[in-house]
């Protein structure tokens, strides 16, 4: 935000950055290679939805696209307790670019309806052998992925977590800044 | 280029314009009137006013330790008198997602978060930048909100963060500060200080003293009364936009309004002491804690009118729903 922006108390809303997602495929054979963590071909949109009729409408034709579309993903929507909407989509384990063409095609609904600024992150999930979880954060309005294990009674992994993102490293944009990544607690689809 | 529904209020941008340009415009003409008071004294009793120009100088100084000291410490200060405590994410997870959120969906660091014990429903934002700001909300304001009136408030809180309106409201108040204190010490001086040294310099010197104590004093007055207006409605006008960032950002301004309509509804029935307590916080509170009816009191707060701030979001709203964007 500029100086004059300040001075003036305006602040535009950020539109979000869509293109860094379809990083996500390399990242999930990376994960494969090197780690015990497969996809387990289930993504979720985060947005916050705003009021009124406009962008009802816009989440019913985002629904209506992915049940349609002709591998019929199965898309769960539901509401956290913060208020924030979740689109989950569930996809083959193996096959990862399907699942972020569809997470995509949400992505530009809601912006092509002038929501970009609503989106708040995708999460993809993975898991292990051992049944330890994996999210991988995107987050829109920076245009980067954090990794985000979490563990029974809202601990997060950080060793986990410390270790991907020295994995990921090169297939991904990684958020540089340790304090942008925020828990998601109770993520639908993680 | 992506589609936006942001619009910007360019007639609340130019009235906050015209406010500031005015507030230096007075600057000016205070520095101006200072300069003539006391050199025209000085020419014609060849140097000396009576020592007018020390008092106008140690003025400027105490003004600018002031200023300098408030925006440094803001921080510290509001959350001593508010007697809030910064707290981690495990003392107050819900409050901090919530915040984890809304500073995701800004693109903007997360600053710290405290909450006080006061039963007074209220939130402020404080803190010289982005790094170092708090945010801090009542226990009276957990109790009384849901989730997504809390989040409207915290985006009201954060957009003030945002807009650095700690430093805007610091360097906006710097003129008042320097014309109040100009007054004061030029009544001290006139009680106490200056009837001692007046007869040293010349015979006539006693009268012209005074009389330029005197005018110095008058500049600083009406200064002050001027600048006062001035700052009272930059800050009405900085809570505007503040309220519309918050609610841009979360795309829910009837959420914003309903905690508003709460909050201010609450207020009436606070008991006194806490209201007194309350007091001296209030340029950084999200809706002030004593309210009076009439139009004298909206030129004086620092609040706009719970009818102004609706109405806004209630444009908002309709923006935000209609079809066409």
């Amino acid at each position: 935000m500029g100086f004059l922006d300040a001075l003036l108390g305006r602040t535009k809303p950020v539109q979000p950055k869509l293109d860094n997602l379809f990083g996500l495929p390399s990242a999930a054979v990376t994960l494969q290679v090197a780690t015990d963590f497969r996809a387990t071909g289930t993504g979720s949109v985060c947005f916050r939805a705003a009021e009124g009729k406009a962008f009802s409408d816009i989440e019913h034709d985002v629904r209506d696209l992915l049940n349609m579309g002709q591998n019929k993903t199965p898309v769960d929507v539901s509401e956290d307790s913060y208020g924030f909407t979740w689109l989950v989509c569930h996809h083959s384990p193996d096959d990862v670019e399907g699942l972020v063409t569809d997470l995509h095609a949400v992505n530009s609904s809601l912006q092509d309806g002038g929501f970009g600024p609503q989106l708040l992150c995708t999460i993809v999930s993975f898991r292990d052998g051992g049944g330890r979880r994996l999210g991988l954060v995107y987050l829109y309005k920076r245009g980067t992925f954090y990794p985000f294990a979490p563990q029974q009674g809202e601990r997060r992994d950080n060793a986990t977590e410390l270790q991907i993102r020295g994995t990921l490293g090169e297939d991904l944009k990684i958020e540089p800044d340790l304090s942008r990544w925020f828990p998601v607690w109770g993520a639908p689809g993680l | 280029m992506a589609r936006t529904r942001y619009a910007s209020d360019p007639g609340l941008t130019a009235r906050m314009g015209v406010t500031m340009f005015l507030l230096g415009a007075v600057l000016t003409g205070f520095v101006i009137a200072l300069y003539f008071v006391l050199f025209a004294y000085a020419d014609r009793h060849g140097g000396g006013s009576g020592g007018s120009d020390g008092l106008v100088i140690i003025s400027v100084l105490i003004g600018l330790a002031i200023a300098v000291g408030g925006y440094w410490f803001s921080d510290k200060i509001a959350l001593s008198t508010a007697r809030a405590q910064v707290v981690t994410p495990q003392q107050a997870p819900q409050l901090h997602q919530i915040i984890d959120r809304i500073c995701a969906l800004a693109d903007m660091p997360k600053p710290r978060v405290a909450i006080s014990p006061m039963g007074v429903p209220n939130a402020f934002a404080t803190g010289r930048s982005s790094k170092v700001a708090v945010v801090c909300v009542t226990q009276g304001l957990l109790q009384r909100l849901d989730a997504k009136e809390l989040e409207g408030v915290l985006a009201h809180e954060l957009s003030h963060v945002a807009h650095k309106d700690v430093a805007v409201m610091t360097i906006a108040s710097f003129l008042g500060i320097i014309a109040a204190l100009l007054v004061r010490m030029g009544f001290y001086h006139d009680l106490f200080g200056g009837g001692g040294r007046r007869g040293g310099h010349n015979n006539n010197g006693g009268g012209y003293t005074a009389l330029i104590m005197l005018a110095v004093m008058a500049v600083g007055i009406v200064t002050y009364a001027i600048s006062f207006l001035l700052i009272r409605a930059l800050s009405r006008y900085r809570e505007l936009s503040a309220d519309r960032s918050g609610a841009l950002l979360t795309g829910q301004p009837s959420a914003l309004a309903s905690a508003l309509v709460k909050v201010t509804g609450d207020m009436a029935r606070i008991p006194t002491r806490d209201l007194r307590q309350a007091e001296p916080l209030n340029a950084f509170y999200f809706t002030p804690a004593l309210s009076t009816k009439g139009s004298v009191h909206n030129l004086f707060s620092t609040h706009p009118s719970l009818d102004k701030r609706l109405a806004q979001l209630e444009k908002i709203s309709r923006q935000l729903g209609s079809s066409a964007g």
